[in-house]
Order: C-alpha cells, then sequence, then structure tokens
C-alpha cells in the first residue's frame, strides 16, 4: 500500500481560493455532462476529484481548461471571475492541464512539443538556445530530467509525462490539472509522480489531481470532491475518510467486489504457448521464448507495464501478426500458420484492448457489430449469405441478456456509451461459445456497474470451462479475477505470482522489473514496499506452469 | 437504472424504422441543395459571360424531353450507370479507382478487336465479347490492387499514372499495324459482324434511336451490386474493410486479400462499360470511341452516394444534362458550361452530405440520451467522430 | 538523479548523436544517390552511345520540366505537413494555367503570368480549403471533385475569351490561348562557350557535369530562380520559424497544438491555399515554357508532383530529386527520339542491379534476387530491341513515376495526423 502522506500548505487559509466552480453545468446533444457542479481549491493545495468511468469528470476539466464554455455557471481563478473561450485564454489565467492520453507529437523533439505555441523567437524565427536554456530551467527547478533534442517518439511513457508536466510549467502555469495521470504508471513511477507533486507544492502551485484510483488519492491528496453522474456530491477530508467510504459516495450504493472463488481449472489444456518468439518489424524482439498453458476453466493474466509484448502477445494468438519461432497449440492443434478467420471460426474469442478500432464499426448499426467477428457462422449467416432476421434476433437477444442499455438495433454503435459498447462485445463474444477467450483491458474505460457485469460473465463462463487470457493493467482486475498470474517484461514471462496473496505493489515491483534480470533499470524502492528487490514470499520466478 | 430492454427495443424500433426513412429524405434533401446550388452558380456564370440562363434551361428541357432525345439519354445513362458502379464498388471499399477510364478504354479496344477477329457461334460470341472486356478491365485494376498491398503505393496516384499508360498503350494498338484497320478515313478495329451484335428496343415511341439491348445487363450489374454488397458474406467483409480496416482485419477479413479482389471486381465492371455502345451501336472501336467516362463515373458514384439505385437518378440526370447540352450551341453558349454545373454539384454534394451525416448523428444521440435518461455523455460517444478506417491512401 | 536516470540520460544522449549523425547520413545518402546517378547516366551515355542522353539543351528541357512538377509538390507538401491531402493539384495547376495565360495575354507582360497563376491556384485552393477544413469532407474526394470542375471552368472561360475576334486573329482558339509573353533566359553573352566545348569532347561524367551546368545557367530565367528560390524558403520556413512548428504540429498532432493554442482551422487553411498558390504557380510556369495555354497540358503533372513529394519523404530536398528525375524523364521523351529514350533501359538496369547489390549488403536476400533478376530481364529486354514504341516513351514520365513509387513507398514515413479529418474539441 502506497503511505505516502502529504502536508496540507499552511499558508493559504487567507488568501482567495486558486479556483473556485460555483453552478457549472454542460449539456451536450442528448446528455447532460456536468450540472451544477461546485468545488472550492484552495492555493497550494493537492485538490483530488474522483469519480468513475462517465461521472463527468473529463467534461468539467475541458471546461476549466477552456476547450468549451459552460452552459451555466462561473469559473473563478485567484478570486477573479474569468471567461475561459479558448485554452488560450486558460493558459494566460495561469492554468496548465496534463492530459491523461498524451498530446505529444512523436515526430517532434521534446523542445518543440514543449515550446509549440509560445515559441521563444526573434522575428519569426526560434531561438533554439532560449528555448533550450528554459527548458533546463524547468528540468533542473522541478526534478524532470528532461532532454530536449530528444524525439518524443524515443520516450517512454513516465518521461512523456513528465513532457507534458513542462509544458504547463514553461507556460507559468500556477494551476495544474492532472487527468488521471497514474492510469499508465506502475506504482514505483507513480511514487516519482507524487514526488513531483511534492515539488511543485513547496514552489506554491497548486493541482487538481483527476483519478478514480482511491487508494493513491487518499495517499497524496488534501481535499477530495466526490462526482457522481454530473454533480459534486460531497468534498471531504482524506485523513477522515476509507477507500470503501470514497467509492459508496461514488458509486451511490454497494461496491462489487472481486470475490473469493472456487478453483474451476481443470487439467485440460486449451490453449498453449510454447517457446514463442515474435519479432516486431524492425527486427526488435518483442516476445522471447514465452511458454505458458491455459486449462479450460482457468483465467491466465498477464501483468506487465504497457509495451512490453502484451498487444503483440495477442495479435500473434490471433493471427494478426507473424510467429518467428516457437508453436501456439489450440486444443492440441499447432495453429501458428492458420489465418486470422480460422482461429475465430475454432473457438478463439476476443475482447480487444481498443474496442474503436479493432472492436465495432462504429457508422454500423448494432445488428451488423453483432455479426462482426463472426460472419462465417450461425446464426449470422446461411450459406454465402448474411441471415439478417437472424442476426436482428440474436441481437436483440444479447442486448437483453447482456443488459446493453440502447433504445434500439438499429442505432450506430457510436452511439453508445462505452459500457454498452464493452458489453455488447462481451455478449457478442461469448455467443459463439468459443474455447479460448482472448480479453485485453476488458474493463478499460467502462463504468463500475458494466464493470461489474463483465467480470460475472467471464467467471461463469470460466465455470463452465472457458479458457480465458486476461491482458490487464488494472492490478485489481489482474488480482481478483486470475487464477494464474504472470508477469510479462520486455518480451518475457519473468514472474508467476499468487493472485490469492499478492499485493499490488509487489505486482507492480514485479512489473517494472525489481527482480532485475538486466542491469540498466533498477528501480528506487518506494518508502512503503514490503522490502528491497528480492523475490517476497508471494513472488516465484520463471515464467511456466 | 435497469429497463425491461425488450420492451423497449419492440416500441422504439418502429420509431427508428422511420428514423431510417427520415435520414434516406435527409439525403435526398442534401442531393436536391446541391443541384438547385450548381444550378444558381451555373446561372450566374452565365449572366457574367452574358447569356440567360432561363432561355437556356428552357432550350435544354425543350430538346432533352423529344423522343430520340429520351431514347438517347438513357443509353448514355446505360454507360454513365456501369463507370458509376464500377468507382462504387472500390469507393465502398474505401479505394479510390480514378483508373476507370483506362480500364474501360483498354477493355474496348482489346474486346472490340476480339469481336471483330475470333469467329465464334452467335450468342457465344457475345458473351465471348463480354468476358474479355471483363478480364481486360479486370487486369489492369489488378495491377493497383496488388502495388497496393504489396508495395504500399497510393491507388489514387496509380490509377492515373495507368490511366496515361493505357492512352499510350491504345494508340499503340490501334495502329494500322497491330489491330487497326482503315477504312476511308477512319482507323478502327475489325467491325463486329450482325452475329455478333446485340439488338436495340424500341422502349420510347416515336424515336429514331434505339434504346442499347444491354441495358439490361446494367440493370442486371446494378442488381447483382446491391444484393452483393447488403446479403452476402463477402460484402459484410467488403463494407467491413471500407468502414474499419483494423476491426475488419481482427474479425477475421483478409484484408490485403480484399483490396486485390474488390479492384479486380472494380475492374471487371468498368470493362463493361463500353459494352452497351459497342454491342449495340458502334460495333468497333474507334478515335471517336467516347472517352472520359471513367471521371463521369466518379461524379456520378460521389451524387448518388456509392448507392445503386441512387445512381440511377444521378446517371439519368447526368445523361440529361450532357445530352441536352447540345442544344445550347445554337444560343452561343459554350456547351462546356455543363461541365462547370457537374463539377459544382460534386463539390457541393459531397459538402451537403458531410453536413446531414454529421446532422444525423447528432439527433440520433440525442434521441439515445432522451430514451434512455443518460446523464453522461458516451466517452465513445461525441468524441468518436471518424471511422478510424485505415484504408485511406497517401 | 537516480541511477536510472543518469543512464538513461546517457543512452539518449546516444540516440540523439545517432539521430543527428542520421540527419547528416539522410544528406549524404542523397549526395550519394546524386553521384551514383550521375556516373551511371554517364555509363549509359558511353555505352548506348547516345550523347543526347546529356546533352546541354535535354537537361535544360529537364529542368524546365521539373520544375513544374517539384512545385507542384512543393505544393502538396505545404498541404500535406499541415496534415490535409491536395490530391487536387491538377485542378489547380489548371486554373493557374488558364489564368496565367489570360492575364498575360491581356496585359502583354510576362509578370502576369505569375500573377495569372497565382490567381488561379488561389480560387482552387481556396475551394479546397473550405471543403476539407471547413466543412471536413473527404480530403481526397474533395481533391478529385476539385479536379473534375477546373478543367471545366477552363474549357468554358476558354472558349469564351480566347474566341474573341482579336484573340482568333493572334492564334487563339477554344483549346488553346494566344501566344504570350514569356521570360527570356539570361543571357551570359558567350560566357558558356567553353562549357559546350566540354561536352562536345564526351569524356566520362566531366562532359555530362558540363552538359548539366550548362543547362542550369542557359534555363534560367526569372521565372525559374523564383520556383528554385521557393525550395529553400520552404524549408526555412517549416524547419526555423515558429510559424513552420505550429503548422507541422497541425500534420502531427492537431489535438496537441489545438489545447496549446496554436490556430490550426487558420494554418491548415493557409497551407491549404498556399498549396493551392503554389499549384497554380505550376501551370503559370508550364504555359511560360510553351508560350501558350492549351487543354490538357498539364498531363497528370499535378499527381506526379504528389508522387515526387512522396518520394522526397514529405522534405524539399528529396522532393527536388524526385522532380528532377521525372523533369528528366519528360524531357528525354519530348526532345529526343525514341531511341534515345531506349537508352533510358540501360540506365535502369544498372540502377536495378546497384540497389540488388545494395540489398545483399544489407542481407536482405529476396529482395536483392528479385532487384537483380529484374536487372537482368530489362538488360535483355534493352539488347534485343532498338527502340521502344513512341506511343509508350510518350508517357514514359508517367511509367517512371510508377516504378519509382513501387520501389520507394514501403520506406518513408509521412506526417503522423496526414489525411486524418480534424475538428474543434476533438480532444480527448
Amino acid at each position: 500500500m502506497l503511505v505516502a502522506v502529504s502536508e496540507p500548505s499552511t499558508v493559504a487559509v487567507a488568501a482567495a481560493p486558486a479556483v473556485e466552480l460555483r453552478g457549472i453545468t454542460k449539456r451536450y446533444p442528448g446528455v447532460v455532462a456536468n450540472h451544477d457542479i461546485n468545488i472550492t481549491v484552495i492555493r497550494g493545495h493537492v485538490h483530488a476529484i474522483v469519480g468513475e468511468n462517465g461521472a463527468g469528470k473529463s467534461t468539467l476539466m475541458k471546461t476549466l481548461y477552456g476547450m468549451h464554455r459552460p452552459d451555466e455557471g462561473e469559473i473563478a481563478v485567484n478570486g477573479e471571475v474569468v471567461h475561459l473561450s479558448s485554452p488560450g485564454e486558460a493558459i494566460r489565467s495561469g492554468i496548465g492541464m496534463v492530459h491523461q492520453h498524451f498530446m505529444l507529437a512523436d515526430n517532434l523533439t521534446v523542445a518543440e512539443n514543449i515550446v509549440l505555441g509560445d515559441e521563444p523567437r526573434r522575428f519569426g524565427i526560434l531561438d533554439k538556445r532560449a528555448a533550450r536554456r528554459r527548458i533546463a530551467e524547468i528540468s533542473d527547478a522541478y526534478g524532470l530530467g528532461l532532454r530536449p533534442d530528444a524525439l518524443v517518439e524515443e520516450l517512454g511513457v513516465g518521461d512523456r509525462q513528465r513532457v507534458e508536466i513542462a509544458k504547463v510549467l514553461y507556460r507559468g502555469a500556477k494551476i495544474l490539472i492532472l487527468d488521471e495521470p497514474t492510469a499508465v504508471l506502475v506504482p514505483h513511477e507513480v511514487d516519482e509522480l507524487f514526488g513531483n507533486l511534492r515539488e511543485l507544492k513547496a514552489e506554491g502551485l497548486t493541482v487538481l489531481f483527476i483519478s478514480h484510483k482511491l487508494d493513491e488519492v487518499l495517499a497524496v491528496a488534501d481535499e477530495i470532491t466526490v462526482i457522481r453522474r454530473g454533480t459534486t456530491v460531497a468534498t471531504v477530508d482524506p485523513k477522515a475518510t476509507t477507500a470503501r467510504q470514497l467509492a459508496e459516495l461514488m458509486v451511490g450504493s454497494e461496491l462489487p467486489v472481486p470475490e473469493l472463488r472456487e478453483s474451476t481449472v481443470t487439467d485440460t489444456v486449451e490453449l498453449s504457448l510454447r517457446n514463442l518468439t515474435v519479432r516486431a518489424a524492425d527486427g526488435r524482439t518483442v516476445l522471447d521464448g514465452v511458454t505458458f498453458d491455459i486449462h479450460r476453466g482457468e483465467i491466465v493474466g498477464i501483468g506487465g507495464v504497457e509495451g512490453n509484448g502484451q498487444a503483440e502477445l495477442v495479435e500473434v494468438i490471433l493471427g494478426l501478426h507473424a510467429v518467428e519461432s516457437g508453436q501456439i497449440l489450440l486444443g492440441g492443434e499447432d495453429i501458428a500458420r492458420w489465418g486470422t478467420r480460422r482461429r475465430r471460426t475454432s473457438g478463439i474469442g476476443y475482447i480487444p484492448e481498443d474496442r474503436h478500432r479493432q472492436g465495432l464499426l462504429l457508422e454500423a448499426p448494432l445488428w451488423e457489430n453483432r455479426v462482426l467477428g463472426h460472419q462465417t457462422e450461425a446464426p449470422n449467416v446461411r450459406g454465402p449469405l448474411i441471415d439478417v432476421s437472424a442476426a436482428r434476433r440474436d441481437t436483440e437477444r444479447i442486448v437483453a441478456e447482456y443488459d446493453v442499455r440502447t433504445p434500439g438495433i438499429d442505432v450506430t454503435a457510436a452511439s453508445l456509451s462505452g459500457g454498452n459498447q464493452q458489453k455488447l462485445i462481451v455478449g457478442r463474444e461469448m455467443s459463439a461459445h468459443p474455447r479460448v477467450l482472448i480479453a485485453s483491458h476488458p474493463t478499460r474505460g467502462v463504468d463500475v456497474g458494466a464493470q461489474a457485469a463483465i467480470w460475472d460473465h467471464l467467471r461463469t463462463a470460466r465455470a463452465e470451462g472457458l479458457a480465458v487470457l486476461l491482458i490487464s493493467a488494472d492490478l485489481d482486475e489482474l488480482i481478483g479475477m486470475s487464477d494464474t498470474l504472470h508477469v510479462i517484461l520486455r518480451g518475457r514471462l519473468v514472474a508467476q505470482v499468487d493472485p490469492r496473496s499478492v499485493t499490488p505493489s509487489e505486482l507492480g515491483a514485479a512489473m517494472t522489473g525489481v527482480e532485475g534480470d538486466d542491469a540498466t533499470a533498477p528501480a528506487e524502492p518506494g518508502p512503503a514496499d514490503s522490502g528491497p528487490a528480492e523475490s517476497g514470499p508471494h513472488l516465484t520466478k520463471g515464467g511456466s506452469s | 437504472m435497469t429497463t425491461a430492454a425488450p420492451a423497449r427495443t419492440s416500441r422504439l424500433s418502429h420509431l427508428v424504422s422511420t428514423e431510417r426513412v427520415y435520414r434516406l429524405g435527409l439525403a435526398v434533401a442534401a442531393a436536391v441543395l446541391a443541384l438547385v446550388f450548381a444550378a444558381l452558380i451555373t446561372s450566374l456564370i452565365l449572366l457574367i459571360t452574358g447569356h440567360g440562363p432561363i432561355s437556356a434551361l428552357h432550350h435544354m428541357i425543350d430538346y432533352g424531353t423529344q423522343a430520340t432525345q429520351i431514347s438517347a439519354i438513357i443509353n448514355q445513362a446505360t454507360t454513365y450507370y456501369l463507370a458509376a458502379i464500377a468507382v462504387a464498388i472500390g469507393f465502398r471499399m474505401n479505394l479510390f479507382n480514378i483508373g476507370v477510364d483506362g480500364q474501360y478504354q483498354l477493355a474496348a479496344i482489346l474486346a472490340a478487336a476480339f469481336g471483330g477477329t475470333v469467329a465464334l457461334p452467335p450468342g457465344l460470341r457475345q458473351i465471348g465479347i463480354i468476358v474479355v472486356a471483363m478480364l481486360v478491365g479486370s487486369f489492369w485494376a489488378g495491377i493497383v490492387g496488388v502495388l497496393k498491398v504489396t508495395r504500399g503505393v497510393s491507388e489514387v496516384i496509380s490509377t492515373i499514372m495507368l490511366n496515361f499508360v493505357a492512352t499510350g498503350a491504345i494508340a499503340f494498338l490501334i495502329k494500322p499495324s497491330n489491330l487497326g484497320h482503315l477504312y476511308g478515313e477512319n482507323l478502327t478495329t475489325k467491325p463486329i459482324p450482325s452475329s455478333g451484335q446485340v439488338g436495340g428496343i424500341s422502349l420510347i415511341p416515336g424515336s429514331d434511336v434505339k434504346v442499347y439491348g444491354l441495358v439490361f445487363l446494367a440493370i442486371g450489374v446494378g442488381v447483382g451490386f446491391q444484393f452483393l454488397i447488403s446479403r452476402t458474406r463477402f460484402g459484410f467483409d467488403l463494407r467491413a474493410t471500407g468502414r474499419s480496416a483494423s476491426a475488419a482485419r481482427a474479425s477475421g477479413v483478409n484484408v490485403k486479400k480484399m483490396i486485390v479482389v474488390a479492384m479486380l471486381l472494380s475492374g471487371a465492371v468498368a470493362g463493361l462499360v463500353n459494352m452497351p455502345e459497342l454491342l449495340g451501336n458502334a460495333h468497333n472501336y474507334s478515335l471517336s470511341t467516347p472517352s472520359g467516362i471513367g471521371f463521369t463515373g466518379i461524379a456520378i458514384a460521389l451524387l448518388g452516394r456509392n448507392n445503386p439505385v441512387g445512381i440511377v437518378f444521378a446517371s439519368l440526370l447526368w445523361a440529361f444534362l450532357d445530352t441536352s447540352s447540345n442544344i445550347l450551341q445554337i444560343s452561343n453558349i459554350p456547351t462546356s458550361i455543363v461541365s462547370i454545373t457537374e463539377g459544382v454539384v460534386v463539390l457541393s454534394a459531397v459538402v451537403a452530405f458531410e453536413l446531414v451525416n454529421r446532422y444525423a448523428l447528432r439527433r440520433q444521440q440525442r434521441k439515445v440520451g432522451r430514451e434512455l435518461g443518460l446523464t453522461t455523455p458516451d466517452p465513445g460517444g461525441p468524441e468518436a467522430g471518424g471511422t478510424g478506417s485505415e484504408a485511406v491512401p497517401a | 538523479m537516480t541511477v536510472r536516470d543518469a543512464s538513461a540520460q546517457a543512452v539518449s544522449a546516444l540516440r540523439a548523436d545517432r539521430r543527428l549523425t542520421a540527419t547528416n547520413a539522410a544528406v549524404s545518402r542523397m549526395i550519394l544517390l546524386t553521384l551514383v546517378g550521375l556516373v551511371a547516366i554517364s555509363v549509359t551515355r558511353i555505352a548506348s552511345d547516345k550523347p543526347a542522353l546529356t546533352s546541354g539543351g535535354v537537361l535544360g528541357a529537364a529542368i524546365n520540366a521539373g520544375v513544374p512538377i517539384m512545385l507542384a509538390g512543393l505544393g502538396g507538401l505545404w498541404a500535406e505537413r499541415a496534415g490535409v491531402v491536395n490530391i487536387g493539384l491538377e485542378g489547380q495547376m489548371i486554373l493557374g494555367t488558364y489564368f496565367a495565360a489570360y492575364f498575360g495575354y491581356k496585359s502583354g507582360s510576362p509578370w502576369m503570368l505569375i500573377v495569372g497563376g497565382l490567381i488561379g491556384g488561389l480560387i482552387g485552393g481556396v475551394l479546397h480549403a473550405i471543403a476539407t477544413v471547413g466543412f471536413n469532407v473527404d480530403q481526397i474526394i474533395s481533391g478529385v471533385a476539385i479536379n473534375l470542375l477546373a478543367p471545366g471552368i477552363a474549357k468554358y472561360l476558354a472558349g469564351i475569351y480566347f474566341t474573341t475576334d482579336k484573340a482568333l486573329a493572334s492564334g487563339g482558339g477554344p483549346t488553346q490561348s494566344p501566344k504570350v509573353d514569356v521570360f527570356n533566359a539570361f543571357d551570359w553573352h558567350g560566357a558558356d562557350r567553353w562549357l559546350d566545348k566540354l561536352t562536345a569532347h564526351h569524356w566520362f561524367v566531366v562532359s555530362d557535369l558540363a552538359g548539366g551546368v550548362d543547362a542550369i545557367i542557359s534555363s534560367l530565367n526569372a521565372f525559374t530562380l523564383i520556383a528554385l528560390a521557393l525550395v529553400p524558403i520552404t524549408w526555412f520556413l517549416m524547419r526555423r520559424t515558429a510559424f513552420g512548428l505550429r503548422l507541422r504540429s497541425c500534420g502531427e498532432n492537431p489535438t496537441e497544438a489545438e489545447t496549446l493554442g496554436v490556430k490550426v482551422y487558420t494554418l491548415k487553411s493557409t497551407a491549404v491555399i498556399v498549396s493551392g498558390v503554389l499549384a497554380g504557380l505550376a501551370g503559370a510556369f508550364l504555359v511560360n515554357y510553351t508560350g501558350v495555354y492549351h487543354e490538357g497540358q498539364t498531363n497528370g503533372r499535378g499527381y506526379i508532383g504528389l508522387a515526387a513529394m512522396i518520394f522526397g519523404n514529405w522534405n524539399p530536398g528529396g522532393l527536388v530529386l524526385g522532380s528532377g528525375l521525372f523533369g528528366y524523364t519528360d524531357a528525354l521523351q519530348q526532345q529526343t527520339t525514341t531511341a534515345t529514350v531506349h537508352a533510358l533501359l540501360l540506365l535502369v538496369a544498372i540502377m536495378l542491379a546497384l540497389a540488388g547489390l545494395w540489398a545483399f549488403a544489407q542481407r536482405r536476400v529476396a529482395q536483392g534476387v528479385v532487384a537483380l533478376v529484374a536487372a537482368a530481364l530489362v538488360l535483355v529486354w534493352y539488347l534485343t530491341t532498338d527502340s521502344i514504341p513512341a506511343e509508350f516513351a510518350t508517357y514514359s514520365p508517367q511509367i517512371i513515376t510508377l516504378f519509382v513509387l513501387a520501389v520507394a513507398s514501403q520506406r518513408l514515413r509521412m506526417p503522423a495526423a496526414d489525411g486524418l479529418p480534424w475538428r474543434r474539441g476533438q480532444g480527448a
């Protein structure tokens, strides 16, 4: 558990609040995203805003950042009411936004990304030396470690986030908004980030911190505001609140919990990977000798920092990427040479990580999306033709069974919320009665209700004999759902942990290679880790089951 | 928030299908608006350059509704229809087959030469000619598909380059030392005898001109295209690839194969473009065989929104404009004014359709929101925007 | 700072050095390619005994043929660097040819050719900008629509304004304009005669170089200078100014640019309009070279310009190389006999063979074999025939374009957000 605690600044009591939101309301066609939001942020505080996916946090931040104007209400910065009609205005008011999905141009350098829009120049010509100087100043003052001439493409996730922070500091932001900053970080990197935040506070800056990770929020925030269904429901003192209380405020009801369960793992191996080695287009080895089995009735989880080969693992199993050497055995048959279609029809189901890119045809109606991925199977087809009426009937069944909230099956997939889209995909895949299901980040960007439903469906299917490969960055999901849990690092399975006893902190440590086989990435032991870099009682080396 | 989904579905499915009618109505309105806009611009240009738009239109309508002209319009529309379907096949896959022009002309000369020299029994001869045309068109388009999937060459550029090469190839082939024969002043391929021709139909009473017999071929192609696209597994795969190549790939579609097959199909239909005229009227390929129909096909496909029924109306409209504009010479108006009209129609139609699409999407989201009482926008909703398709060339 | 940070810094400093060297490598690669090309052409000339291949006349024509392609490609580059695909270059060029001829004819001054070209291209560029940036229409469809509209406009206007009695008397007609005044080449007062002598010696490489220099200086006129100057100007604007950085950011990550206060719509529109203007200038250059407007004179050069841009990897330097190549092919087919064009086959065989050897050196065996086999086939073709049919020779630029794109397309990288539709507020 993360234990870092921050001290509220003692300075700011009498001064005007850094930011005040009064009665903010914002409507979109068909939805009211925010209504009557009231938040007061004290200067020098780290003020957290929590709410589940879809509660309206992002919309609120866009308002605060000038991406759009609120329909009602007003914003006051340092006591003065401001009208933020563009991001430029927000910047001028001292507000800087660090986005959840980094907005960086890969083909440009760090320096170019940072100074873009506010470049130091002489008669229009870029003054590169001045830019480098200023960036060095910021980097040193806040400990960011920036390299101005590196191409952003070369940077890892933590570095990219620091570039985003530098972007706002460069523009003289005094109020930083961080939108889900820890979504892609492992516990060790989160500690680094919190260290950065402490330095920012020490320099008198104010931080707004949006998150749905309650443990972290409780660890770092001075005040927490809860948003639910578009409006503010409470502002609490983290020292007086528990995670559970916060969660219940967020959801307004009892929480679902990945429960303890009886093992349903059988002895029959459904999917087996043996010594799988895969290369990327540029020759890099992305998977190196990966070997593991998935049995009927088992959920095998693979945890790892994004970019360590999980995406390639999924693609290789589905046939979207070539195998250099090794075997993929489905029920004993080597499918490494099979095409994607053959694999899908032989019983491999797929819940993709990016449902918009790989899982759905956004402009097509729901019933056509039901057919997608199964356009050679019943009930969608009869011979070479699509059986439209049967597909439509089945879509209605899925909508009912999987609680997909939609007025009908003729609306386009784009109109549905993320959670409902995902439920449709899950329903579609389950309806084909697969033998193996590849679930890649299945509950990412999905509201808590849909998340619980999807977990339920997965567990039920597992009890009926489904073999599941679960790739996730949500440590709770991995620990709560997996029967067997591997850690992937740089393309190799480096550890296998017991999900019944491992802690998120230990798992995170394994994911960043604390048990270093390698010398180039030693991690700092965090203050709360259960000891330095050796294997704990819950971790075993090696990757085979 | 739980709702009894089945009851809602049935109550609302009626509403939604009215929704579809509504959207169709919007699209038609958009097309009409584009036409009106183009008419306005054309009138403006005519006025600036000293002519009267009303009288010009009057002349055109008078002329175009004569019996003979109606037959000519139907014939012209038949040719245009085939070209537009060829282009539409590509468009549905997000492929831009700008090369229909080269494909159909190359197919025309080779099919005409085949028909003139290879003696097959009647019936079989016509079929042979048509098959040769389809094969040639397919081949010429197939090169583009193969280049795209193996070497990543943008089909926009390669089709246009191949158009030029086709022109060169045809100039080479029509030489008397190759396939050309000199009949007096005319250089043509060997004419197809009557046993290899397709007779016309006297569809319009009082017309001096018969409607091409192969109008039925065009109708068949249109019906076949609609059936293929909306009812078959292949058509599903094709549309899916056009909407999102990445989703199609994950669903098991071999996208590279799809691209090549789509180009082959498109080229095959392109090869048919000149067949009604060849077998029903000219019976040979010569320097007066019409050219540029490929580009007209693109305009018509865009106006008809790549839909076989919409393309029928667009083809007839275009044929009307082209045929009846001949009368303008009497008023000393250059017939090329019509090409300005057509160009403006295309540009304004694509703008109008885009606006209509956006409006329809927002309206649908509002309905979804209203029905379900949602209070939060969909992360995958208003921000979803683009199609995420990857098949767009550089 | 931790050990990890330090070592990471060291690694990336090394990478940064390597990347700087990579930029140097790119430049040296271009220089090497040019040198290799030079030697190969020289060898071809001597082996096939076709001195016309590198004569000053042909090379001069190559420059004149290459400049319009380069200008069009530059236009394409401006638009695509800002994230908008401009297929409409051909139509914008056509408008440029018409308006250049019209203004040139009416005023009698060659400078009005330029003005006319600017105007024609501006019209086309504005249309494309409104459709794609304003209404978010599919960029390729908009470009295709402009290419359908422009010839109609040009034809219509030419039919009216070039068929007046006065125009007819000066050689005009519905498909051709009367002759216009053009820029004259700079007069070097015989200083270039020693270059002619060098060329006449037919020495290996030296004479070819002499032919090249001769061509450059004898084809120089004010317009050519302006056109060529636009390349370094573009490079400087793009790489060294704030404006250029912001424009490029629109093509790499427009959402990021928007959040930082960059006016994305304005920049994209500007880029597209500049793109059209450059294409219009290309058209004006065509008119300047031939002295008239005539229907269909662009002949696909707008598209070839796009190909040159792709070949140049969206950089002005590579674009010039590509345009040079296409221009040379164009000049060859215009100015010389089919027998000389036929000699190009030998050049192609040599280049294919070299490419094959290079592939082997990089351990790409399969590609190397394919290239060598192709080289052998082309060589056989060369040896067994005397000439290429005139009809194909006419379109050798287009064939070469296809060929070059097929070989080069895969290793290139376009701006990250190129071709993507973008609307305000699309940020996550």
